[in-house]
C-alpha cells in the first residue's frame, strides 16, 4: 500500500470565509447536470415515450433504466440504434423523469431498476419502439418520394431508395413523420441483419468518467446551496432527547442546525464545516425499545421462528418418507448474515424545497419513490416535485429505497437555499437498509446407488417484498424472493419440499441487496448438494451432473466450467476447487474456485473461472465485466462481511470493519460465454449469487472444513 | 489564507489550514472529480497528486499541501502517463459505475509515471490502497500492463 501523510491536525478550529467565484472560474465549474428530455429542436419526432429524434438530427434515447455502472446505457442504446438503423455514436441517452405510467420496468411492474431485469425488460420494449420510429421515417421518406417504402433502405439513420438513389437523412423527416400515424407494432429485424446486438460495443459512459467530469449525485453544485452532514439516532426508533448546539453554531463556516424527530444535521458552507459542527454537537438520544437488542437475540430469534412449520412454496412428492428411508441421510443449518450495500458512492441527496414546489438531484433505481416520498415528507403535491436523476456510484439495491430523499427533503424544509446532503461512511453503514439474515434448515437422503430420493429446504427469514412491493407476494402468503432458486433448483430431485417463515427481527430495516433471493438461496443448495455428492463419494461435478438431465443449458455450463477450469487436475496440498451451477436471474451459470487454504486457516483467491449462459447476448464485453464484478462483490461478502448489532447499534462502520476484497487479495477471473440466440437474461447479480458458494465448496476441497455461516473467513477460524 | 497550487494554477483560499484538501477541491475550488468515499484513507477515492506523488487528499490537511503541485484527475490526461492509462481504461473498458475510478486511475498514472512496466507485484503495492465495490480489479491490472505498451 501506498504511504500516505498522516492526518495532521484535523480537529483544530479554523476561519473561513465563503469564497467567491473567481477562483472557482479560474479552476473549473461543475455545475449540476440535470437530466432533461431533449428540448433543443422546436420540432421533434417522439412516436413514444423512448424516442425523441430532433430536426437538428438528434436522436435522444429516455432512458428507464438508471445506470449503476451495469452497462444498460449502452445495452439498451445498442438495442435502439439497432432498430432504428442508426450508428450507436448516433444515440444520446438521457435519464427519464419519474413517470410509472411512461416508464414502468415490466418485470418489476413500476419504474424502478434492480433485480437485473434492464435488458429483459428493454428487449422486447426498445428495439419494438424503435422498430415503429423507424416505420414512419420510412414512410415519410417514401410518401416524399412517392415509391414503396418497402423499396427503401436505411443506413446510420438515412434512409435511401434504392431504384432512384434518392437519399433523406432521418432529421429532414421529421416535420412529415410527426404528421403520420403511428403504427401499434412493427416488424423486427432479422438476427442476420443485426449490426450491433451480439457485437462488443464501447460504453457510451465511461468517457467522462475517466476525467472526472462525470457528475454524480454527490456533485451537485448550486447557487446558494449549503451542506448538511447528519446525525441519525443510532437505535431504530429511538428519538432526539436533548440537544445543544451551542459550541457547534459558534464554528467558522456552519450555518445551521436542524431537527429531525430522530436526527441533527449540522449544514455548512462546505462538508468539512458541517461535519466540524456535527462533531461539536452535545446530543441525548432517547434510544427507545431496541437499546438493548443484542446479536444473539437476534440470531436466536431466526432459529426458534424456523421450529415453525411454515408457508409450502412447493411440494413434490413425499420427501419426509423419502428421506427417512434413505441409506444415506443428511441435514444441516446454514446461515447468512445481514449484510450492508456500502456503495462507493456515500448516501448523499440535494434538495430545494420552496413554497412552490420542491427539486431532488440525487441518484434513485426509483425515480417515482423518490419524488413520492419528497412530496410526502414536505407536504406538495408530486406534480410539484421534480427529480433529476443522476450517474449512481454504485447502486446494489441501495438505491432502491429512497428514505434518504425523504431525510433530505425533511431538513430542506426548513431551510430557504437548497441543501445537499452527505452521509459519512459511517453514517452510510450504520444506517443502511440491510439484506435480512436468513437461517436455513436442509436435508436430503441417498440410496444405495447414490442418487437423491428426497430433499427438504426450508428458510426463515425478513420479508423485503412484503415491505417492498406487497402486491409482490402470492396469494398463500409466499414471498417469491425468499424462496427463489430454492423451490426452483435447477436439478430433478424425485421428492422435495421447500418451505419459507417469515421473521422480522427488530432494530433494523431490510432491503434488497445485489443478488436477492438466488444470493441466499444459491449458496444454501450448491452448498448442501455439494454436501451430499461428497455423502455420496462422488465427484462434485459428476454429481451435479446426473441431476441435470432435464436442464441442457444448465449442464452444458457446468461441463464448459469443468473443461475450462481443468476440473480433476492435480492442484499444491492446501488448494482445493469449489464448483457451482445455478439458474438465477434467467441466465445460466456455472463457476469453479480455486483457492488455497493455509494451515493458519488464511485464504488465498487464486484462479476463478465462470461460463455464461445469458441467452443472446447484447453487448459480450459487457456481459462479461458483470459477471466479473458480481463474482469478485460476491466473493468479498463471502469471505468477509457482515452486519451484526449490539445494544441495538449496527457495529460496523467503514472499509476497516467492513471490509472489501482489494487488488492483491483478487483472483484472476475468466468469463466464457456460450452461443445462444435464446432470449437474454439478467446479468448484473448473477456473479454475486455464484460466488458464495463456489468459495465455501473450494475451501471444503482445499481443507476439508464445510462452513456453512457467512463470511466464510471467520467461519473458519471459529470452525462453524 | 492558504495559496494552493492546483492544477498548474495558484490560488487563494481563504479556508482553515486544517480542512481537508479533499473538500478544499471539492467544495471550495468546484473540482468534483475528486471523490470522498470513507474520509480516513481507506478506500483511495480521494486519491490525488501531489508533487506527482498520490496521496490521499482526504486525511491531507490544506497547509501541507501548500508548496506543493497538486493534480487531480480534470487534468492528469494531461501527462503522458495519465493520458496512457486514461486510454488503456476506455480500450479495456475498465469502467463500471466509474465513482472509484477516479482516485484508481490517480494511483496508476502515479504506478505508471514511475514504473514504465509495473510487475503484477508493482500493480499490487500501488493500487491495493484503492477499493473498487464494481470489482474491476482484474481489469484494472490488465489495463496498467496494457498502458505500459502505449
Amino acid at each position: 500500500m501506498t504511504n500516505l501523510p498522516p492526518p495532521a491536525g484535523l480537529h483544530g478550529p479554523g476561519r473561513r470565509s465563503v469564497l467567491a467565484g473567481g477562483i472557482a472560474l479560474v479552476l473549473s465549474t461543475a455545475l449540476p447536470a440535470g437530466s432533461r428530455i431533449a428540448r433543443a429542436a422546436s420540432a421533434r419526432f417522439a412516436p413514444n415515450a423512448f424516442i425523441r429524434i430532433g430536426a437538428d438530427g438528434s436522436i435522444t434515447l429516455v432512458m428507464r433504466d438508471v445506470e449503476m455502472g451495469q452497462g444498460i446505457w449502452t445495452g439498451a442504446s445498442m438495442l435502439l440504434a439497432e432498430e432504428l438503423d442508426v450508428g450507436l455514436d448516433q444515440v444520446t441517452p438521457e435519464f427519464a423523469p419519474p413517470n410509472d405510467k411512461l416508464y414502468r420496468n415490466p418485470l418489476l411492474g413500476l419504474q424502478a431498476t434492480g433485480g437485473s431485469t434492464s435488458i429483459r425488460g428493454d428487449w422486447n420494449d426498445l428495439r419494438k419502439a424503435a422498430a415503429i420510429a423507424r416505420s414512419v421515417l420510412v414512410r415519410a421518406a417514401a410518401q416524399q418520394w412517392n415509391v414503396d417504402p418497402a423499396a427503401c433502405s436505411v443506413m446510420r439513420g438515412i434512409v435511401t431508395h434504392g431504384a432512384t438513389g434518392q437519399t433523406a437523412p432521418y432529421a429532414s423527416l421529421v416535420p412529415l413523420a410527426v404528421t403520420l400515424p403511428v403504427p401499434a407494432d412493427a416488424a423486427l429485424k432479422n438476427r442476420r441483419d443485426w449490426l450491433l446486438i451480439g457485437t462488443s460495443q464501447k460504453r457510451l459512459d465511461t468517457p467522462t468518467k475517466v476525467n472526472g467530469k462525470t457528475i454524480y449525485g454527490i456533485d451537485v453544485r448550486l447557487p446558494g446551496m449549503k451542506i448538511a452532514s447528519v446525525a441519525i439516532c443510532p437505535v431504530l426508533g429511538g428519538k432526539l432527547a436533548r440537544l445543544n448546539d451551542t459550541a457547534a453554531r459558534k464554528l467558522p463556516g456552519v450555518v445551521d442546525v436542524l431537527k429531525l424527530d430522530n436526527a441533527v444535521a449540522v449544514v455548512g458552507e462546505d462538508f468539512w464545516a458541517a461535519k466540524q459542527g456535527l462533531d461539536a454537537l452535545d446530543i441525548d438520544w432517547d434510544l427507545g425499545a431496541n437499546a438493548g437488542l443484542t446479536q444473539a437475540q437476534i440470531v436466536q430469534g431466526h432459529a426458534d421462528a424456523s421450529a415453525g412449520s411454515g408457508i409450502v412454496a412447493r411440494m413434490e412428492g413425499d420427501p419426509d418418507t423419502a428421506i427417512a428411508g434413505a441409506a444415506i441421510k443428511r441435514d444441516a443449518v446454514y446461515q447468512l448474515p445481514f449484510l450492508a450495500h456500502a456503495p462507493m458512492e456515500p448516501i448523499n441527496c440535494t434538495a430545494h424545497v420552496r413554497q412552490d414546489g420542491a427539486t431532488i438531484w440525487c441518484g434513485t433505481q426509483v425515480p417515482t419513490r423518490a419524488q413520492a416520498e419528497a412530496a410526502r415528507v414536505t407536504g406538495l403535491p408530486i406534480e410539484q416535485v421534480t427529480v433529476h436523476n443522476h450517474m449512481i456510484g454504485g447502486g446494489f439495491g441501495r438505491r432502491l429505497e429512497c428514505e434518504y430523499v425523504g431525510i433530505a427533503a425533511a431538513l430542506a424544509r426548513q431551510v430557504p437555499y437548497p441543501l445537499k446532503m452527505i452521509w459519512t461512511r459511517e453514517t452510510d453503514i450504520r444506517h443502511d437498509r440491510y439484506r435480512p439474515y436468513y437461517y436455513d434448515r436442509v436435508a436430503a437422503g441417498l440410496d444405495e446407488k447414490g442418487e437423491i430420493v428426497g430433499w427438504t429446504h426450508k428458510t426463515t427469514g425478513s420479508s423485503v417484498m412484503a415491505r417492498w412491493a406487497p402486491a409482490g407476494m402470492r396469494a398463500n402468503g409466499i414471498d417469491p424472493d425468499a424462496v427463489e432458486c430454492a423451490e426452483n433448483p435447477p436439478y430433478d430431485f424425485p421428492s422435495l419440499r421447500v418451505s419459507w417463515v417469515r421473521h422480522e427481527p427488530p432494530g433494523l430495516v431490510t432491503a434488497w441487496w445485489r443478488g436477492v433471493g438466488p444470493a441466499h438461496n444459491v449458496f444454501v443448495v450448491e452448498s448442501f448438494i455439494d454436501e451430499m455428492a461428497h455423502a455420496a463419494k462422488q465427484d462434485p461435478v459428476a454429481f451435479r451432473r446426473s441431476l441435470l438431465r432435464m436442464n441442457p443449458r444448465a449442464r452444458n455450463v457446468l461441463d464448459l466450467a469443468a473443461q475450462k477450469s481443468g476440473w480433476g487436475s492435480a492442484v499444491p496440498k492446501g488448494v482445493g476447487r469449489g464448483v457451482m451451477v445455478q439458474s438465477a436471474f434467467g441466465s445460466f451459470l456455472s463457476v469453479v474456485c480455486e483457492l488455497g487454504v493455509s494451515p493458519e486457516n488464511e485464504i488465498r483467491l487464486r484462479r476463478v473461472v465462470a461460463v455464461m449462459d445469458c441467452g443472446q447476448a447484447v453487448n459480450p464485453n459487457s456481459v462479461r465485466a458483470q459477471v466479473e464484478g458480481g463474482l469478485v462483490f460476491g466473493m468479498t461478502t463471502a469471505l468477509y462481511d457482515e452486519i451484526t448489532l449490539e445494544k441495538g447499534r449496527v457495529q460496523q462502520s467503514n472499509f476497516d470493519s467492513y471490509r472489501m476484497l482489494r487488488m492483491d487479495e483478487t483472483p484472476s477471473i475468466e468469463v466464457h460465454i456460450v452461443d445462444s440466440t435464446a432470449t437474454p437474461g439478467g446479468l448484473g447479480e448473477t456473479g454475486t449469487a455464484a460466488a458464495f458458494p463456489a468459495v465455501a465448496n473450494a475451501i471444503f476441497a482445499a481443507s476439508g472444513k464445510r462452513i456453512r455461516r457467512l463470511p466464510l473467513a471467520a467461519g473458519l477460524v471459529s470452525g462453524s | 489564507m492558504l495559496t494552493l497550487q492546483i492544477n498548474g494554477h495558484a490560488a487563494e483560499f481563504d479556508v482553515p489550514d486544517d480542512m481537508p484538501l479533499l473538500w478544499v477541491l471539492r467544495d471550495v475550488a468546484g473540482l468534483t472529480g475528486t471523490k470522498f468515499g470513507c474520509g480516513v484513507a481507506l478506500c483511495g477515492c480521494c486519491t490525488v497528486h501531489l508533487d506527482g506523488q498520490p496521496i490521499r487528499s482526504c486525511v491531507t490537511a490544506a497547509r501541507d499541501a501548500v508548496g506543493h503541485k497538486i493534480t487531480t484527475i480534470e487534468v492528469i490526461g494531461d501527462t503522458p502517463a495519465g493520458a496512457k492509462i486514461q486510454k488503456a481504461w476506455l480500450d479495456l473498458e475498465v469502467v463500471q459505475c466509474g465513482y472509484c475510478q477516479s482516485g484508481q486511475i490517480m494511483s496508476a498514472a502515479a504506478l505508471l509515471a514511475g514504473n514504465a512496466s509495473p510487475s503484477d507485484g508493482d500493480i499490487d503495492d500501488a493500487m491495493s490502497g484503492n477499493i473498487c465495490r464494481c470489482g474491476t480489479y482484474p481489469r484494472i491490472r490488465a489495463a496498467i500492463k496494457h498502458a505500459a505498451t502505449l
